[in-house]
């Protein structure tokens, strides 16, 4: 019995970890709609100041005050990055601000490595919480305790200040409705720097709270971030309780699960999630959303389908790109094929995304089944390469119906945290289930037939089936299809109101999409010779988004240039130099600065300026209409 | 659409950009791959080494004469993106050989790249046993004593310990399935009265210490085999520690003892595990001592395994191009089948039947010294004497 009290104490501890770091996510999220991808690089140089203050200064009063001071100081790094970063990009796109918090995080694991070096580092113990103590024969570190009493401390501390004081009041407005706390006149830009200093004052502490008991190193942050993103999606967006209580349900979970199934750990998160999802879409404590004032892949000029003049130069661009084998050497033909093939997988993501208006951030799944398709079908089966291709897409076009099918019950982020959560389902069954898909050391030896073996006639293959799919999709924009598709993004109650069955129009873009994202993936199997877990990872998923975004949501085709900029700079830059993260970090956030609608939306807008150059004032052209439901 | 125009641009750029790297015809170039991004940690220490091996090697007048050139790359921890580095060394650089890697299925990855592309592989880190045995192949040699040499290098010290009852901590991935899988076998072999109490299987990275400390305590094994390393061991050493899983119980541990692993943990070192490792500061061979002088006189600092393996790594390869003469891969093939050449840790040979060298490593138990964990009573184990017999290797590994 004692055992199982001890258990659940231990499960409480960890549970505050979480909580401390999810709560500052959650409370940045509710106000500012920011996904901070950056959190966790926030809770990562938490740590490492803590370390070097706890190191220097001596005595309790050291230990505890380095803490704090990292804290602090991190908060202040924080409201620098929100003043000179975030504020210029608040009206930008949905999810934009991803983008520069990705970069961030980016810049961040490389900075510390180069700060701090490549060690891990061991910070000392807390004065006065050093051992354990006995309970019935069981240990419980003392430390431990510290952090169960923390927890609900600080969820108290939380409440009084959202309960009991006017900067509370007005943050509590501002998740419910921030245009409306607006339009009566409150400063937003204040209080979205002060919300987002909270809030990562809390991430810092959380991570400077683990000194005693972790290793500072340069992979915290990825470490958490995903599961403190989870832990707020259960607790329901913005809701600190919420946030509390899912952290609790994920530790305990975790702390019993592992007694009867070890190897629960990898996903019990994820299962967690999804099963929270579909039972309560807006997670434990969420309100559902309120109505959405501002359409949100409104664009600034209304959608055209290319004039001819436009097409013959795609398609003059399409010909000199299919005349680089007549020059480039054979490594510059395999890159290019990698860049044709996450042109397909990018565009997939962004006929979801900017078309049907849904962020998937797990997009990786239905490449990664496609490609996985493909390992199946060439190594088990021992069909031709022709056959493969055709039929391994179907794999991601499986998965596409299943998942697409309860994900698109739900919207927003929980439409987007839902999709992650399958991708990590698919994930780690590829991951644990070593008989058939040879676990993290994947299946190999899946080279393409004499066919197309040769460096330039796989790019052919890949540059054709990449124009054909960005074509085909272009064209289901400007189909009948397309336009419902439009209409339940930019107003679900209209589109309902004249008869779309908004859920089905939904599923089977998500399913097109899946499909497309595995043709790609079938392709990248074939180019790759083999096929491993990764190719369904959280990184590819996020490396789908950010080339969608920085392409540009709200454009047509953006995607193509957003996956061949993000791409070779992304190999050109990993070839060139160890600080790779560093530089593209630091280019992302250049871009989300100089180009707050993505390369191709800003280009489009400029162009449309000079056409529109004469006609004085035209506010509405400048910005998007903002039309009540 | 503008796309294409993007898309040719880029082009252009890629291939100015790949144009300017052209080089000397004479150098002998190595194409070397490692996850430097990733893994710093181990991956700084081992960049020094291969980069001592190569002044050594210029200074000794080169291969056959030639200028000995590495050309680095970053793989990100990605398998494809190691592959899409292989490919830049192979048909851009015109590497004579490939070389490096640390995580097992990168390692698989680049090998399964050699075999299709026809280019010699030295695997100089990942221990996975797939890389020589079930999915070996012809152009690929791995350097670092495998998972199954290391499992019995602990298991022969393992199975003189009294204990009966067994618990097992390890990654949940395919390095951390295997050690445990490989040392079950051999123990169970050779102590049939063993019992496994408990396994735990936490993820790679993110282990969450205290509810798998209590959980193994609560099976109460006499014994404990953790695989776990770097930050998860820190946490599963400090909760355990602190929670008294180590009192009173033995530990065996893969990899502990190299200095990359064992020197974070300082003051907290647990005393007594038998593990793996590198204890740089008491080995004293006329080998070692040179190649530690040389180390410290460079860069001012003591080597860690990292460094060891990089060294010998491209020492190895230089030894394995002298002999061939020629960068044809056949031919290399041909000079490294059962090659034999000094390092650090005595004389090793790559092994003709599965291309595995005979690097051993060193097993000893961990002390604290001065406030820093140190290997104790170690002794070097030679790969050669570790291996399964060549009736049983040849019938693991695919003909070719």
């Amino acid at each position: 019995m004692a055992f199982y009290v001890v258990q659940f104490l231990t499960g409480l501890a960890s549970a505050a970890s979480l909580f401390l770091v999810a709560s500052g996510l959650s409370i940045i999220f509710g106000v500012t709609r920011i996904v901070n991808f950056a959190h966790g690089a926030f809770y990562m140089i938490g740590a490492y100041i803590a370390f070097t203050l706890t190191e220097r200064l001596s005595g309790t009063f050291g230990f505890w005050g380095g803490i704090v001071l990292a804290a602090l100081a991190v908060a202040v790094i924080g409201v620098i990055v929100e003043m000179v970063l975030l504020r210029r990009i608040y009206h930008a796109p949905e999810l934009f601000q991803l983008l520069a918090t990705f970069g961030l995080t980016l810049m961040v694991e490389d900075l510390v490595v180069l700060i701090w070096g490549p060690d891990d580092l061991v910070g000392r113990r807390a004065p006065g919480f050093r051992g354990a103590i006995d309970f019935f024969g069981q240990n419980i570190p003392s430390y431990d305790l510290f952090l169960i009493v923390l927890g609900p401390v600080v969820l108290g501390i939380l409440w009084l200040l959202f309960q009991r004081t006017r900067w509370g009041v007005l943050v509590r407005a501002a998740t419910q409705d921030r245009d409306m706390v607006a339009a009566l006149g409150v400063n937003q830009k204040w209080l979205f720097t002060s919300v987002f200093a909270v809030g990562v004052f809390l991430a810092a502490l959380g991570g400077a709270l683990q000194i005693p008991r972790d290793a500072v190193h340069h992979a915290m942050d990825l470490r958490i971030i995903v599961e403190v993103f989870v832990v707020v999606v259960i607790g329901g967006l913005g809701s600190i309780v919420g946030a509390f209580v899912a952290a609790v349900l994920v530790s305990e979970l975790n702390a019993f699960g592992i007694l009867i199934f070890p190897k629960i750990s990898i996903i019990l998160v994820f299962l967690v999630m999804a099963v929270v999802l579909i039972v309560r879409p807006w997670g434990l404590f969420g309100k559902p959303e309120a109505a959405a004032r501002k359409t949100p892949g409104l664009t600034v000029n209304p959608w055209r389908p290319l004039t001819s003049s436009e097409r013959l130069m795609a398609l003059a661009a399409l010909v000199i790109a299919a005349m680089l084998p007549l020059f480039a050497g054979n490594y510059l033909l395999t890159v290019a094929s990698e860049i044709a093939i996450f042109v397909i997988f990018a565009v997939s993501l962004h006929f979801l995304m900017s078309v049907g208006g849904l962020a998937s951030f797990g997009h990786a799944a239905y490449f990664g089944l496609g490609a996985y398709g493909i390992a199946f079908l060439a190594k088990m089966a021992g069909l031709p390469m022709i056959v493969c291709l055709l039929l391994g897409p179907l794999l991601g076009c499986m998965g596409a119906a299943v998942f697409g099918f309860f994900a698109v019950q739900l919207s927003g982020v929980y439409f987007a945290m839902l999709t992650l959560a399958f991708a990590q389902i698919v994930w780690s069954i590829a991951f644990q289930w070593v008989n058939v898909t040879g676990g993290d050391n994947g299946i190999l030896g899946l080279w393409p037939s004499s066919w197309a073996a040769s460096p330039s006639r796989f790019y052919w293959l890949a540059l054709g089936v990449a124009a054909l799919v960005t074509v085909a999709l272009r064209a289901m924009v400007f189909s009948p299809f397309g336009y419902a598709l439009r209409a339940t993004r930019d107003s679900g109650l209209r589109s309902e109101a004249v008869g779309i069955d908004a859920k089905r129009i939904q599923w089977t873009a998500f399913v097109i999409s899946g499909t497309t994202a595995g043709i790609g993936g079938a392709l990248f199997a074939y180019l790759k010779g083999s096929v491993f877990p990764d190719n369904l990872g959280i990184s590819l998923s996020v490396d789908a988004l950010v080339m969608v975004l920085l392409g540009g949501v709200e454009t047509v085709s953006g995607a193509v240039i957003g996956a061949i900029v993000y791409k070779a700079l992304n190999i050109w830059l990993v070839s060139q130099t160890d600080l790779s993260k560093l530089v593209l970090g630091g280019f992302i956030m250049l871009i989300v600065v100089v180009f707050p609608k993505g390369i191709v939306g800003m280009l489009e807008m400029l162009a449309q300026r000079r056409k529109k150059a004469s006609p004085p004032g035209s506010p509405l052209l400048a910005k998007p209409i903002e039309s009540a439901e | 659409m503008r796309a294409r125009n993007y898309f040719a641009g880029a082009a252009f750029a890629l291939l100015a950009g790949g144009m300017a790297h052209s080089a000397v015809a004479q150098d002998i170039k190595i194409g070397e791959i490692n996850s430097y991004s990733l893994l710093p940690a181990f991956t700084e220490p081992y960049r020094k080494g291969w980069q001592l091996a190569v002044e050594e090697i210029n200074a000794a007048g080169g291969i056959n004469g030639k200028k000995l050139v590495v050309v680095s790359k970053d793989d990100g921890g990605k398998p494809a993106d190691a592959q899409t580095a292989a490919n830049e060394l192979v048909s851009s650089e015109g590497v004579a050989m490939l070389a490096g890697t640390f995580l097992s299925n990168i390692g698989l990855a680049v090998s399964d790249f050699a075999n299709q592309k026809k280019v010699f592989f030295l695997a100089a880190e990942p221990l996975t046993d797939a890389i020589t045995w079930s999915k070996g192949n012809k152009y690929t040699f791995r350097l670092r004593p495998s998972n199954y040499m290391q499992a019995a290098m602990l298991v022969e010290a393992a199975s003189k310990l009294p204990a009966k009852r067994w618990a097992t901590i390890a990654p949940n991935y395919e390095y951390g399935q295997s050690a445990v899988a490989v040392f079950k076998k051999l123990m169970s072999e050779k102590r049939p009265d063993i019992q496994w109490v408990d396994e735990q299987w936490p993820p790679q990275g993110k282990i969450d210490a205290g509810p798998v400390v209590q959980a193994v305590a609560a099976a109460n094994p006499e014994a404990i085999l953790n695989v776990t390393f770097g930050a998860d061991l820190v946490k599963l050493v400090r909760e355990g520690n602190t929670r008294g899983l180590f009192k009173g119980r033995e530990v065996v541990s893969f990899l502990t003892g190299e200095p990359e692993y064992l020197d974070p943990l300082k003051e907290e070192t647990p005393e007594g595990w038998i593990v793996t490792g590198y204890p740089w500061y008491s080995i004293k061979t006329p080998e070692h001592d040179a190649f530690l002088k040389a180390y410290q006189a460079k860069y001012n600092d003591y080597p860690r395994l990292g460094s060891i393996v990089g060294y010998q790594t491209i020492k190895a390869a230089a030894a394995i191009l002298a002999k061939a003469g020629s960068t044809d891969p056949e031919k290399l093939i041909a000079a490294a089948e059962g090659i034999s050449m000094p390092s650090p840790f005595g004389e090793i040979t790559f092994r003709k039947i599965d291309h595995q060298s005979t690097l051993g490593a060193y097993v000893g138990k961990t002390a604290l010294k001065d406030g820093k964990g140190v290997m104790v009573d170690s002794s070097y184990k030679k790969g050669a004497d570790y291996l399964p017999g060549d009736a049983e290797v040849a019938k693991l590994r695919p003909k070719d």
